[in-house]
């Protein structure tokens, strides 16, 4: 069972996100790097479904070179291989990031022979989140696609997979042969923390490096803001009994009186 | 929240571990009306208390640091938030088993019980890690680890309790406000964006923002934010097993610079190896843009890879497993300063603007009480010379200094560094008119106060030959075995001190700090600063103590009476800014005294030995006899045509003077004394024979060794015959000191066998424990330990000499006892007691 897990280098950022002077990026000085919650849940939960039925396990990143970094951090939980797609430091919209990973997927394919059961991704990006990377790459592979995953089920007798994604009224279930994709979301599975090990082993891995063309797309960022800060303001309604009017209308306000 | 109060008697800003012990201790002393800032909430204000790894080994070779320490210690045991789970630092190779041997010296002299122990038994107090690799241990069984966020929410408690704090927390410092004031601005006000407050003290405790917020007034607090990685590794079911924060002892693998500590269920792996990671106090980010705090900055995991490996091959049992993950890993921040140490004391640049900064966890609190202490009397009761902030120069307190000496001593954080190591960074800085010259014969510069001073010269070789036919003790011209007893050493010293006896010898001495005091209030101020009496003829050199207002050594100096209203202060380079900072800090308020810094205005050489009088009438035409210009006078004399104030005094024993000039015309009196002083054979001599072979000989004191705020005259041997009527600072303390018996008394000692067990050559180098012939530790009844303050050969009594204060009993001339050193007790005997020189105890050559 060969498992491929895309993954994005995004930053790991504080409660506020500082903006670049000309407000077109996260401002990234004080800041490490890291993949998104959903994405160390693909990672955790392919290195559990080669352990429990054999096989490797690929990451896959597209990004600068400095990507190598999050590739390691995978390599040091467990993955098997890495693959680093160099785009550079500026940034892809969905469509370039999923016409990269479609090429990278099948130079590994034809020229590695390399051949993937289940090919996963975080649900969304931990920074630009446009949902649709994953959808896009598995369409493009002919591959039947389930977002928002939280729970997956293998019958390699069988050759299928059932996904398992909460919604509003319950769960809905999926099944699907083999091989297949998925978008899958936070709380899959608790990620284990890198062993000293693991992160010795990491830092000695090769990292494969794929050259891909990336086609120019229609997608256009035009700026980023921030919201206006919302501060929380404390109000001394009074002192003593005399505050008690006061303290009634917040409390009908709320609706618990 | 509490609201600010418009005026406060003191503000404190930063509420770490130090902050907070300053309010406590403040608060204890009566100071009411506190106000205790920080930007950050509490109790974590995100700075480095609330990330540091809290363990506290109490052994340090600094005799200052180790004293602040135990203070702390017993502070965080009082509050309850220190834990004891004893710690070992362990040896990986040869050398720093003789650093170990050199700790447990360190750990004697500083009272602490500790041992060397095996690797077997290093196995048996920590069971997991691999005893193959160590080749020794030197186990502490009080180290500890604190909780100083704990200790801090306490000691507010119990300065609120007295009434006499208000805390503020989420408060950013906008500005700090100062008014013109005579010498220096004095503090007015703390601008904050939750309102201004009046007052006349602040105390920037702020860590590693420090700099940035003492700027804000116009001084300066010279550190550099830098990192130290840390990583949490676990769960770690045997650590988990035991349910405490720690049971096992904390371990020190000093020679890869790493430490590993238990945590609850993790181990905690930090290091001190990686490359100097340093950072601006204006780009540390804010606690909102942190992802963890300001001060746990992203983890930098390629810096840590070798270490992590050294870890886990020590610690293999408990950590090469799968399911053992790295939890938590951050680049923390941390201060570091030129030379490491503490940056404390009011700023020399602002009155009323104090520094509690670049102070670790294990210090915390004994900074805080003496911070108290020294701003309610003026003085603390551990002498702080090596942390007081005043005593770095302007030149070292730029940021390109401070970066270059950070960049330089991070590695040293857990280095072996030898006693007289040089830096080799941001040099050469000052440099005397002499400095070619000495260059040309091959001098070995050592820095004081940022001054490249010769320590010895290569010219001078061949004397190492020439002086061994009448050497009282021979051997000293010749190398010493041992790497470490020879290491910034040279018998080359004990030969130009031979010389100098012989013959005459020059000595480069423009380091000395020089200020020139005029005015009508003059006598009257230095009269207030000096001991000795100051109202004496013009042309008379005074050498006085300067104490503290607890009657400890402030410094010693000497005072020369230029005319009725002027006077010069000359003293040691190595303490000139402090001096500078301390007469300046007490000029009256009116415009009856100027005082001014004219040390970069002069130079000085030193011309001593029987020679020294012929050297001298050789180029002036001034009558240099003795009955002219006797001993302990000053005068203006021509020399060839430079204009030189000489001053007939010593440091080392022998006739001769100090040539101080225009440091423009420096140049040109070097040449001339050196040809003057050929037919006489004169040599140039380093520091190594004026501040050690020619001053031990004498018994001279030296600042920051002998003298300081712990001890007090009448123990140095330097009490005045008579108390003068002047009120002067200290005057109390010593009049109540000359009023019994010392608890100590200065003695100098002889090593009367230098021989090991293995028969090789040792010799101590300073700061090692005095002890009976039994082994036993002295200590006198105050409770100080007796240790070596000094020590060097003296090539002319032909017996290597070691200073130590000795309680009475001891103190005593012929007393056998012994000095540990390196793992071996050498047997010493106390050749005087009290400050009778061993060389000439009359001074007849020095005053003939």
């Amino acid at each position: 069972m060969n498992v491929l897990v895309c993954v994005k280098r995004v930053p790991g950022t504080g409660s506020t996100i500082l903006l670049t002077d000309d407000g077109m990026d996260v401002d990234t000085r004080h800041l490490g790097f890291t993949i998104g919650p959903h994405e160390e849940c693909a990672v955790e939960e392919a290195i559990r479904i080669a352990a429990d039925h054999g096989g490797q396990v690929t990451v896959l990143t597209v990004g600068p070179a400095e990507a190598a970094e999050q590739l390691r951090d995978a390599l040091s939980m467990g993955a098997d291989h890495a693959v680093l797609v160099d785009t550079g430091p500026g940034e892809l919209d969905p469509e370039a990031t999923a016409d990269a990973l479609v090429q990278a997927v099948r130079q590994l394919q034809d020229e590695a022979g390399a051949r993937f059961d289940l090919v996963l991704f975080g649900n969304e990006s931990a920074d630009a989140g446009h949902y649709q990377v994953g959808v896009r790459v598995a369409c493009e592979l002919g591959l039947p696609m389930v977002g928002g995953v939280k729970g997956v089920e293998l019958d390699t007798d069988a050759g299928t997979v059932r996904w398992r994604r909460p919604v509003a009224a319950g769960v809905e279930v999926y099944e699907s042969s083999l091989p297949a994709a998925a978008g899958v979301a936070e709380g899959l599975n608790l990620p284990r923390y890198p062993s000293m090990r693991g992160r010795l082993r990491a830092m000695k891995a090769v990292i494969t490096t794929l050259h891909v063309d990336v086609a120019p797309s229609g997608l256009r960022k035009t700026g980023l803001r921030r919201p206006a800060e919302e501060r929380p303001a404390t109000v001394v309604l009074g002192s003593g009994a005399d505050s008690a009017g006061a303290v009634v209308d917040v409390l009908e306000e709320l609706g618990v009186a | 929240m509490s609201s600010l109060p418009q005026r406060a008697d003191v503000v404190v800003i930063g509420a770490g571990i130090v902050g907070n012990s300053i309010v406590h201790h403040l608060a204890d002393r009566g100071w009411r009306n506190i106000v205790l800032l920080d930007k950050g909430p509490l109790p974590d204000p995100g700075g480095s208390t609330g990330h540091a790894s809290n363990f506290i080994f109490p052994v340090d070779h600094s005799k200052e640091i180790t004293a602040l320490t135990l203070d702390s210690m017993r502070q965080y045991e009082k509050f309850g938030t220190l834990t004891t789970c004893g710690g070992i630092e362990i040896a990986r190779t040869e050398d720093r088993v003789q650093e170990l041997r050199r700790r447990m010296s360190s750990a004697t002299s500083w009272g602490i019980p500790s041992e060397l122990i095996s690797p077997q038994q290093v196995g048996e107090l920590m069971p997991f890690l691999d005893t193959r690799l160590v080749r020794a241990g030197f186990w502490t069984p009080s180290a500890a680890v604190v909780d100083p966020l704990q200790t801090g929410v306490l000691m507010r408690q119990h300065a609120h309790e007295l009434g006499a704090l208000t805390v503020s927390a989420s408060t950013e410092v906008l500005g700090i406000d100062t008014t013109p004031g005579r010498p220096r601005p004095v503090v007015a006000r703390v601008r904050t964006d939750r309102g201004d407050i009046e007052t006349d003290h602040v105390v920037v405790a702020c860590g590693v923002w420090s700099p940035r917020i003492a700027r804000m007034a116009g001084a300066r607090i010279p550190l550099t934010p830098a990192v130290h990685q840390m990583i949490d590794v676990g769960p770690i079911p045997e650590l988990a097993a035991t349910g405490q924060e720690i049971a096992y002892p904390i371990v020190r693998d000093m020679d890869p610079l790493m430490y590993e500590r238990q945590s609850g269920a993790d181990l905690e792996i930090g290091s001190y190896a990686h490359r100097p990671i340093l950072h601006d106090p204006d780009d540390i980010p804010s606690i909102e843009a942190s992802a963890l705090s300001p001060t746990q900055l992203p983890f930098t995991q390629e810096d840590f890879d070798p270490q992590m490996a050294t870890a886990l091959e020590l610690f293999a049992p408990i950590l090469d497993r799968e399911d053992v993950g790295v939890r938590h890993a951050i680049n923390g921040l941390l201060s570091i300063t030129p030379d490491a140490g503490p940056l404390l004391g009011e700023t020399p640049e602002v009155q009323g603007l104090w520094s509690a900064a670049a102070v670790w966890i294990k210090e915390g609190p004994g900074v805080g009480r003496m911070i108290a202490e020294w701003m309610t009397h003026g003085s603390s009761e551990i002498d702080l010379h090596g942390a007081d902030i005043t005593r770095f120069y302007p030149h070292q307190r730029t940021r390109s200094h401070v970066l270059a000496r950070a960049n330089e001593g991070f590695n040293k954080t857990y280095g072996i560094v030898h006693p007289r190591e040089q830096w080799a960074s941001s040099r050469p800085q000052r440099r005397s008119p002499f400095y070619e010259r000495e260059q040309e014969l091959g001098a070995q510069f050592f820095e004081a106060g940022g001054w490249e001073r010769p320590q010895w010269y290569e010219s001078n070789r061949p004397l190492l030959e020439e002086m061994a036919e009448n050497a009282p003790a021979p051997e000293m011209l010749t190398d010493r075995p041992y790497e470490w007893d020879r290491r910034w050493w040279s018998p080359i010293t004990n030969a130009e001190h031979l010389a100098m006896r012989q013959r005459v010898a020059m000595i480069d001495l423009s380091a000395f700090a020089q200020f020139e005091v005029v005015g009508p209030g003059a006598l009257d101020y230095l009269e207030t600063m000096a001991v000795a009496r100051i109202d004496r003829p013009t042309g008379r050199m005074i050498y006085t103590p300067v104490l503290a207002p607890n009657g400890g050594f402030r410094s010693d100096l000497t005072i020369v009476r230029l005319g009725d209203d002027e006077f010069r202060i000359i003293t040691g380079g190595a303490d000139g800014a402090r001096d500078l900072a301390w007469f300046t800090a007490h000029l009256p308020g009116d415009a009856s005294v100027t005082l001014t810094d004219i040390t970069s205005a002069t130079c000085t050489v030193g011309l001593w030995g029987p020679r020294a009088r012929d050297v001298l009438a050789a180029v002036t035409e001034e009558d240099v006899s003795n009955d002219a210009f006797a001993f302990g006078t000053v005068r203006p004399i021509t020399v060839d045509t430079i204009p030189v104030l000489a001053a007939r005094i010593s440091y080392v024993g022998d006739l001769g003077w100090e040539l101080h000039a225009p440091a423009e015309l420096g140049r040109r009196l070097w040449d001339v004394i050196e040809e003057a002083g050929r037919p006489h054979g004169i040599v140039p001599a380093g520091i190594g024979v004026y501040g050690t072979t020619g001053r031990l000989e004498k018994g001279y004191r030296l600042m920051g060794a002998e003298l300081e705020v712990e001890y007090d005259p009448v123990e140095a041997g330097l009490a005045l015959p008579k108390v003068k009527d002047h009120d002067f600072i200290g005057r109390e303390a010593y009049v109540r000191a000359r009023g019994h018996e010392p608890a100590a008394t200065l003695c100098t000692l002889t090593v009367d066998d230098h021989r090991d067990a293995t028969g090789v050559r040792r010799y101590p180098q300073g700061g090692e424990p005095v002890l009976t012939t039994s082994g036993e530790r002295i200590v006198d009844r105050k409770g100080r330990g007796s240790y070596v303050t000094s020590a060097g050969a003296g090539p002319s009594v032909g017996a290597y000499l070691l200073m130590a204060y000795l309680p009475p009993e001891h103190a005593v001339e012929g007393t056998a006892l012994t000095v540990g050193y390196m793992g071996e007790r050498l047997p010493v005997t106390v050749a005087r007691a009290g400050r009778t020189p061993l060389f000439d105890p009359d001074d007849t050559r020095m005053k003939g």
